[in-house]
């Protein structure tokens, strides 16, 4: 009774916390009302006794993906009217998009029908309750046997996009004072110092010594 | 009626009203233990400087944090005209409500009555990490919603101050969970009955604790914790040099309050993650007869506190570092040294004949 009032209100939350945030004009109320989406996405996988991916899905989505949205989303200078100018334009082809998804999502539910059969879903056993696995041990167990090339590929998937966005926006400008770290740390009285025998009295003024980085 | 009633309490009605219970428990002693942290914070920093410190109000000062609450309640919260206001009030409030929500996972003791924890969750740690990931967002919101340059600033800096040193923190949880074999909290801690110590002939002793073998981690963490927590010499985020207060110039009264409370909770949930994963938690460091009886409770609050006074030192004692080496520090040296040690504790673990 009370998972299924909980279902529920985690249900309609994140109904409505969806449709706020394309309803909304502020962007930055729109990634908050996204991020309060994620949670009550997480509180039905906690409900479905799922909560490793419960926390995975708190972890990933609304601990480091939207913290990155909201930054940029923050500073953006978004012109509302601009964007407003071009719904009518693009209406159509928005349209065309969202039909087809909604006949795929429609077709596929038709075709599986609305069972509540988890057998229907699930490619492995599930490790029944009580038998002192957990959702976590049992996830590994099958990600990295049965799973093993799928998941080596997402990695190395990751891999490439993650040099692509380093390479993307590294830039080597010139002309750039840059610290070298190691170079000051390495620093010592012997580089760094230097003591110049001045000759009191005479008129044999010695000539200045050149720092060595100076010269540079 | 009566008999739905009945099958509803016996079914959740005690479970929930148990856990509420628990729940305020750990809050109210939390919350006074914070109040007298804040004095010790205060005290340490003013005696390195060869002051007093606070100590008006109360015998040595004692009551002074309780003299701030009151004064921040009793003054005007002053919303600035062109905040976002509901953001600006909902920011101080999720930032205080994230921090004390992770102490549901953190267990303080085990003894014949059972575990001390409101949820022991098994995949507590993770859900730590989470919590702790989503105190961005009070800095956040804060700044954005304040509509003003120095907050703005403040929190971008906080953003991605946070979010770089989360990785290091995650990864040197990892070295940790490879070497427990469980995401359940209280197993980390129990897991540290047995180690090094014992090898060595000292039974359940601290050098059976994880801060001997991930030595390396233990230091990685402390330095991100610190930094994940804004506490000097990584708060740039409210540097007054720079940004008078960062993120939080325009708060006052209450909200600010709550923003204070956030911070300081974090900081001693962060002392007691460090207790936990490598100080063995509420273990006594030798088991010989006056230290194993002392409850475990005690031993952990020892620790904690112990922990809390490193930050207070370091606040004390080293100077603000500047933003690119905080950044530098980050993900050049603690990232590469916290990957690598995942890999050396996964070998050694593997190959050297740990894993039965």
């Amino acid at each position: 009774m009370a998972s299924a009032l909980f279902f529920y209100l985690f249900a309609v939350l994140a109904v409505a916390s969806g449709a706020t945030v394309i309803l909304t004009r502020n962007p930055v109320h729109a990634v908050l009302f996204l991020i309060l989406a994620f949670f009550n996405a997480a509180g039905l996988f906690v409900l479905l006794n799922a909560e490793f991916l419960a926390m995975l899905l708190v972890i990933v989505y609304v601990g480091a993906v939207a913290v990155l949205f909201l930054f940029v989303v923050m500073m953006l200078d978004v012109d509302f009217a601009e964007l407003k100018a071009g719904f009518i334009k693009n209406a159509g082809v928005g349209a065309i998009v969202g039909g087809i998804v909604l006949m795929e999502i429609l077709a596929l539910v038709g075709y599986r029908g609305l069972t509540t059969a988890a057998s229907l879903n699930v490619a492995a056993p599930i490790p029944a309750a009580g038998s002192g696995i957990t959702n976590t041990q049992a996830l590994g167990e099958i990600l990295y046997t049965k799973y093993v090339y799928f998941f080596e590929a997402s990695g190395l998937i990751l891999f490439v996009a993650m040099i692509g966005a380093i390479v993307l926006t590294l830039k080597h400008r010139e002309g750039v004072k840059r610290q070298s770290i190691s170079a000051q740390v390495a620093r010592g009285p012997k580089t760094g110092l230097e003591i110049a025998k001045v000759p009191s009295g005479g008129f044999n003024i010695p000539p200045a010594v050149k720092h060595p980085e100076a010269a540079e | 009626m009566l008999e739905a009633l009945q099958t509803f309490m016996t079914d959740y009605g005690w479970n929930l009203l148990a856990i509420i219970g628990f729940s305020l428990l750990t809050l109210v002693v939390l919350l006074i233990i914070i109040a007298f942290l804040l004095l010790m914070d205060r005290k340490v920093w003013a005696a390195v400087q060869m002051r007093r410190g606070p100590n008006v109000v109360g015998p040595f000062g004692l009551l002074q944090s309780f003299a701030d609450l009151l004064k921040f309640v009793l003054k005007e919260p002053i919303i600035p005209a062109g905040s976002d206001k509901v953001v600006f009030l909902l920011a101080p409030l999720a930032t205080a409500v994230f921090a004390l929500s992770s102490w549901a996972v953190i267990p303080v003791n085990e003894n014949s009555w059972g575990k001390w924890v409101i949820s022991d969750m098994n995949v507590g740690i993770l859900y730590l990490t989470a919590i702790s990931s989503l105190g961005v967002y009070g800095i956040i919101m804060g700044g954005w919603a304040s509509n003003s340059k120095y907050p703005f600033m403040g929190s971008l800096r906080s953003a991605a101050q946070m979010v770089s040193y989360e990785v290091s923190i995650g990864f040197v949880i990892v070295c940790v969970i490879l070497c427990v074999g469980s995401l359940n909290v209280t197993d980390i801690v129990n897991a540290q009955k047995a180690g090094i110590g014992t090898r060595l002939g000292l039974t359940n002793s601290f050098l059976d604790w994880h801060w001997l073998p991930l030595f390396p981690m233990f230091v990685v963490f402390f330095i991100s914790a610190l930094a994940e927590t804004n506490r000097p010499p990584f708060d740039l985020v409210e540097a007054e040099s720079e940004l008078v207060a960062g993120f939080m110039v325009e708060y006052s009264s209450t909200p600010y309050l709550l923003y204070m409370l956030g911070e300081y909770v974090a900081i001693v949930t962060m002392c007691a993650l460090t207790t936990i994963l490598f100080l063995g938690g509420w273990l006594p460091p030798l088991d010989i007869w006056p230290l194993n009886a002392i409850p475990g409770i005690l031993w952990f609050l020892i620790k904690v506190v112990m922990v809390f006074f490193m930050f207070a030192m370091v606040k004390a004692m080293v100077p603000r570092y500047r933003y690119d080496q905080l950044m530098r520090l980050g993900w050049k040296v603690f990232l590469p040294l916290s990957l690598v040690m995942v890999i050396v504790t996964a070998a050694v673990l593997q190959f050297g004949g740990f894993l039965s």
